[in-house]
């Protein structure tokens, strides 16, 4: 008896993640260093867990409001005047979510209806394509290349809007490939999203971990502010991915369309992580700094070796990830990483699991200990040079057997 | 922040890495972190390159005293001459001129408890201009300049995750 046909289609036809494979491979091997891991290596800073722990003693142990604690809407809306230059209502135009993956999933919901068409730049997070489609929308990849540096053009949002396109998704700095968009370039793209009328998501979680400039939050763009639904966290700055909490920024219209689906379907952010947050916004700046510090010393460290490696790489400007090519060793984005694991244990993501665009890249993190990185980074160094070697081999056996 | 303070403070958090790897962490070339190496080493900024050992495992006989130490201080040379005096010892690891209640604070480091009573006895007690000690022995250390022992926190993340 299978209840398969009792499963939503868009469910049963939707793949499972790409990177579920590699976990389960992964997961049952010894001494593995990962570069596959998309969270800080940081433990949430003490100051800030002491600040859980005591919220639990106190007994906060309740519900709180649906858009999340007074207190915490209230730092957020200082944190992102101070940083970012935007200014948002506490009351209204904050919301508090469980991380900014519902957030994000709110927002589509709060906007698509069925047959409606989001744009989203690729390779993009694993979650975007699937999120649209369970909204009832239709997610339009638009590919970008590392020769552009995988940044948006104006030119492809123009090409691809129709009458059913409704909102751009956007992700910079971004995962999988690190990429940042200049304010320049993101004022181009702003405009072409003005012209057709868009609105645009901005996943922004990375927001603070920018290397080469400053970040631009595309809300403190011209006329962007009321367009533009700005999404982010603590999960990633302040290395808080297990606490589960983001928010949401942007025009009351949407921000309550949110909020009257989050109180349907979550009610609440867990108060004891929102009270480590506030604590996260009032006290956690210096050290939240001090890892940005440290992430750009691994940026250059990993894209340093693999230049020496041979293996082209974009240069980042932002997250904690770095996106090689990896095709010149004759591999397949997928062959790479599992035969990369089974003969040096190292993991890393098949950029293909970002989306088509991404085949021929791995997905490394760098956040991994300084010590871990340069061991991962010899093995990968041994395992390039053996794939050349086998290729050159190959191809001159090719040759003779001609 | 200044150069040569980022490489101090890679090489205390790691004194193993390569200058190269230095070079590529601070995006400047090898030769300059080279020459910056040298002359914080000649100028006795680096004073050394050690590693840091958990001792309790490895089953060496080691005992820990931190001693408060009472002091006269003499005309001209202050608290000096006797601070000197104490720490040519090798057993003293490390000697610190304090505010409060006294005035020098030593940790001296012997095989046993024993020993380390005799090196007060015979050794730091007689010292003239030292007044009085008061002897503390150190029943378990915890945390070590920066680094907890006998925690190894593992990476508790899942292997691969998106």
């Amino acid at each position: 008896m299978t209840w398969e046909a009792y499963l939503n289609p868009v469910v049963r036809d939707m793949p499972p993640s790409g990177i579920r494979r590699f976990f389960d491979l992964a997961a049952e091997m010894e001494g593995v260093i990962s570069l596959g891991v998309g969270e800080p290596d940081f433990v949430t800073p003490w100051h800030i867990r002491e600040a859980g722990i005591y919220a639990l003693e106190k007994g906060y142990t309740m519900y709180t409001a649906n858009s999340g604690l007074p207190q915490l809407r209230q730092e957020v809306a200082n944190y992102m005047a101070g940083q970012f230059g935007v200014k948002y209502r506490p009351e209204g135009e904050i919301l508090i979510t469980v991380g900014v993956s519902e957030a994000l999933d709110l927002a589509l919901r709060a906007i698509v209806a069925p047959g409606d068409e989001v744009l989203v730049p690729e390779p993009c997070y694993v979650s975007y394509m699937p999120c649209v489609r369970l909204a009832g929308g239709t997610p339009v990849p638009l590919p970008t290349t590392m020769e552009k540096g995988f940044r948006l053009t104006p030119e492809q949002v123009e090409r691809a809007v129709t009458s059913r396109t409704k909102a751009l998704l956007l992700c910079y700095p971004n995962n999988p490939t690190g990429a940042i968009m200049p304010r320049e370039e993101l004022l181009a793209v702003c405009e072409v999203v003005r012209a057709h009328d868009l609105i645009v998501i901005a996943d922004e979680i990375y927001g603070q971990l920018t290397y080469e400039g400053e970040h631009t939050c595309i809300a403190a763009l011209p006329e962007m502010r009321d367009r533009a639904i700005v999404l982010q966290g603590f999960s990633k700055a302040f290395a808080m991915t297990g606490w589960r909490i983001g928010y949401a920024c942007g025009h009351g219209d949407f921000i309550g369309a949110m909020t009257k689906i989050h109180q349907y379907t979550m009610l609440c952010a867990p108060i004891g992580a929102q009270m480590a947050a506030v604590e996260a916004l009032r006290n956690g700046l210096p050290e939240m700094r001090n890892m940005v510090r440290q992430y750009n010393y691994r940026r250059r460290l990993v894209v340093d070796a693999f230049k020496t490696m041979g293996l082209p790489c974009f240069r980042p400007g932002g997250a904690f990830y770095a996106f090689p090519r990896v095709d010149v060793t004759g591999l397949s984005a997928e062959e790479f990483a599992e035969l990369l694991l089974r003969e040096e244990k190292v993991a890393v993501v098949p950029g293909n699991a970002f989306g088509a665009s991404g085949e021929g890249f791995v997905r490394c993190s760098y956040a991994a200990s300084v010590e871990n990185l340069i061991e991962a980074l010899k093995r990968m160094t041994n395992f390039v040079r053996r794939r050349r070697r086998a290729r050159r081999q190959q191809e001159a056996g090719v040759v003779e057997n001609v | 922040m200044d150069r040569s303070v980022e490489i101090l403070e890679l090489l205390s958090s790691n004194c193993r890495l390569a200058v190269e790897e230095i070079a590529a962490m601070l995006a400047v070339p090898v030769d300059e972190v080279k020459r910056t190496i040298a002359e914080l080493e000649a100028g006795k900024v680096i004073l050394g390159y050690r590693a840091m050992v958990n001792w309790e495992k490895v089953g060496k006989e080691r005992v820990l005293a931190f001693i408060e130490i009472k002091v006269q201080p003499q005309r001209e040379v202050g608290f000096q001459a006797v601070a000197e005096r104490i720490y040519r010892y090798p057993q003293v690891k490390t000697l610190y001129l304090m505010s409060g209640a006294f005035d020098l604070a030593a940790l001296v480091e012997g095989r046993s408890m024993q020993d380390v009573a005799n090196f007060v006895a015979t050794k730091l007690a007689p010292i003239e201009g030292v007044m009085s000690t008061t002897t503390h022995f150190v029943m378990q250390t915890y945390k070590e300049e920066g680094v907890v022992l006998d925690e190894y926190e593992k990476d508790r993340r899942l292997v691969v995750s998106p």
